[in-house]
């Protein structure tokens, strides 16, 4: 049976007509177009498909689209304001956090969390942010880099 | 999509969750954390599912008479995170922070954790050592059991059919307490191969109290008594506390699969439990 949801993404509410077992994931690349959110492995460990939630990372394959109703989603096509790169994303681009870009998006969301949590991570705390998240190219090490990178441009 | 179709209600009262859940047919949804896995799995098919993310009374995290109170729905990273929690009950707080990572923390809550019973869960250790108190609502009003009483076998409660959990207290711990929690982690999921919760009171240099909680090991979380016993009256120097973890897998029919078998199980347990034990030890004032 279809219920009736009102989900605010990137900032614009919309309403829309879903079945309770639609994954939000799926709900956002194939009835909202959003397709920077990515499926990896659909079994909730990869990450790939991390969005914010009401202002939290959230593995988005692991959500029913009828639990965001009434709430606030963030995509990484949301994160960008007036085409300027959010400092995460300008980091990820000059560190070289990423070869094939399937998780950035997922671990962009990931990192974005860490730092509005805590603003001045050391290396290991960055780790532990991004456990969630599975990267199979780059071995992490840029990737780190990268939210060290962003936490000083954040912070200056 | 999740292949069978399910009805979906998001009860805003306890009153009106317990009426819902009364026929047996629906399944409580708190942070999806483990049900939303099995239902992708077809290894639980709902045909009705209630969200309790919207029933007042199952939030909050609260003081009062000497125990703390964590409402149902607290997320682990809400536990994580609470000043009330880590300076009042830190062994709590920082088992909150080692479950599974950051996504599943902010989603997952301790009611859905405790209810599940998984066997390599983290928290059935810290609530075994902290000797904690399950509320549970149903139709006949609410009842309060220990843990222990609780957690009665593998993803096994002594939750009735028509009940909800609607909150866990746990104590206000004594000043100079040493806690640890340390656990070998699967880490694909992060989930506890063994795990063990120490709590450690001193008086005048030897161990007065001792608390040890195991998880992972068998197919329930569960207290280690022989070690506490072993604990008591010693000065808590490395060889009181070999003597004390060599019996923590003692009666234990020891889970094996393809992560670790039983006699490897056994064995991590008495290693991270002896450094549960030490650094509890050390934090003991
Ligand atoms: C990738 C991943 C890694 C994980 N790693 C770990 C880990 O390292 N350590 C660990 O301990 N756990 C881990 N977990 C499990 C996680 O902690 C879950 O959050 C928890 O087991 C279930 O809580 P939930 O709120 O998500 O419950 P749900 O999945 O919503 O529900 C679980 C069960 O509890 C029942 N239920 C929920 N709330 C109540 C209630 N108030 N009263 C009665 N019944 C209720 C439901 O009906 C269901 O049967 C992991 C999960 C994932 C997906
Ligand atoms: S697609 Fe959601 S965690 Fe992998
Ligand atoms: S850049 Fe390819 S998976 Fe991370």
């Amino acid at each position: 049976m279809k219920r009736q949801i009102s989900v605010t993404i990137n900032g614009r509410t919309r309403t829309d007509e879903v079945e309770p077992r639609l994954l939000l994931i799926h709900y956002l690349r194939e009835v909202c177009g959003l397709t920077g959110p990515h499926i990896g492995c659909e079994t909730s460990l990869c990450g790939a498909c991390t969005v914010e939630f009401n202002g939290q990372a959230i593995k988005s394959c692991t959500m029913f689209a009828v639990q965001a109703d009434g709430g606030r989603v963030t995509t990484i096509e949301g994160l960008a304001s007036n085409g300027t790169l959010h400092p995460v994303q300008e980091a990820f681009w000059e560190e070289h956090a990423l070869q094939c870009g399937f998780c950035t998006p997922g671990m962009i969301m990931a990192a974005k969390q860490l730092l509005d949590r805590n603003p001045a991570p050391d290396d290991p705390e960055i780790r532990h942010g991004i456990e969630g998240n599975l990267c199979r190219c780059t071995g992490y090490q840029n990737i780190v880099a990268a939210v060290r990178s962003a936490a000083a441009k954040m912070s200056a | 999509m999740i292949a069978q179709d399910f009805n979906y209600s998001t009860p805003a009262t306890i009153e009106e969750a317990l009426g819902l859940i009364s026929g047996g047919e629906a399944k409580l949804l708190a942070g999806g954390m483990s049900l939303i896995p099995l239902m992708k799995l077809r290894l639980a098919a709902p045909g009705h599912v209630v969200d309790l993310s919207r029933v007042a009374g199952l939030s909050g995290i609260s003081e009062a008479g000497g125990a703390i109170r964590v409402g149902a729905m607290m997320t682990h990273y809400e536990v994580e995170s609470s000043a009330l929690v880590r300076a009042r009950c830190t062994l709590l707080a920082e088992t909150a922070a080692m479950i599974g990572d950051v996504q599943v923390r902010n989603r997952g809550t301790m009611g859905g954790a405790v209810a599940h019973a998984d066997p390599s869960a983290d928290y059935p250790a810290a609530l075994q050592a902290l000797e904690a108190r399950v509320t549970i609502a149903g139709a006949a009003g609410t009842r309060v059991v220990s843990v222990d009483e609780f957690f009665v076998d593998t993803f096994t409660t002594g939750l009735e059919p028509g009940e909800i959990i609607t909150g866990i207290e746990v104590p206000v711990e004594p000043e100079g307490t040493g806690v640890s929690y340390q656990k070998m982690l699967q880490p694909a999921s992060g989930f506890a191969i063994v795990g063990v919760a120490v709590r450690i009171r001193k008086e005048g240099g030897v161990i007065s109290f001792a608390r040890v909680g195991v998880t992972g090991l068998g197919s329930r979380a569960y207290r280690a008594a022989g070690v506490e016993e072993r604990l008591a009256g010693t000065a808590g120097s490395a060889s009181d506390i070999a003597n004390a973890a060599a019996v923590i897998a003692d009666g234990i029919d020891a889970n094996s699969d393809i992560h670790a078998s039983a006699a490897y199980r056994a064995q991590m347990a008495r290693v991270f439990g002896a450094r549960a034990i030490q650094a509890a030890v050390n934090r003991a004032a």
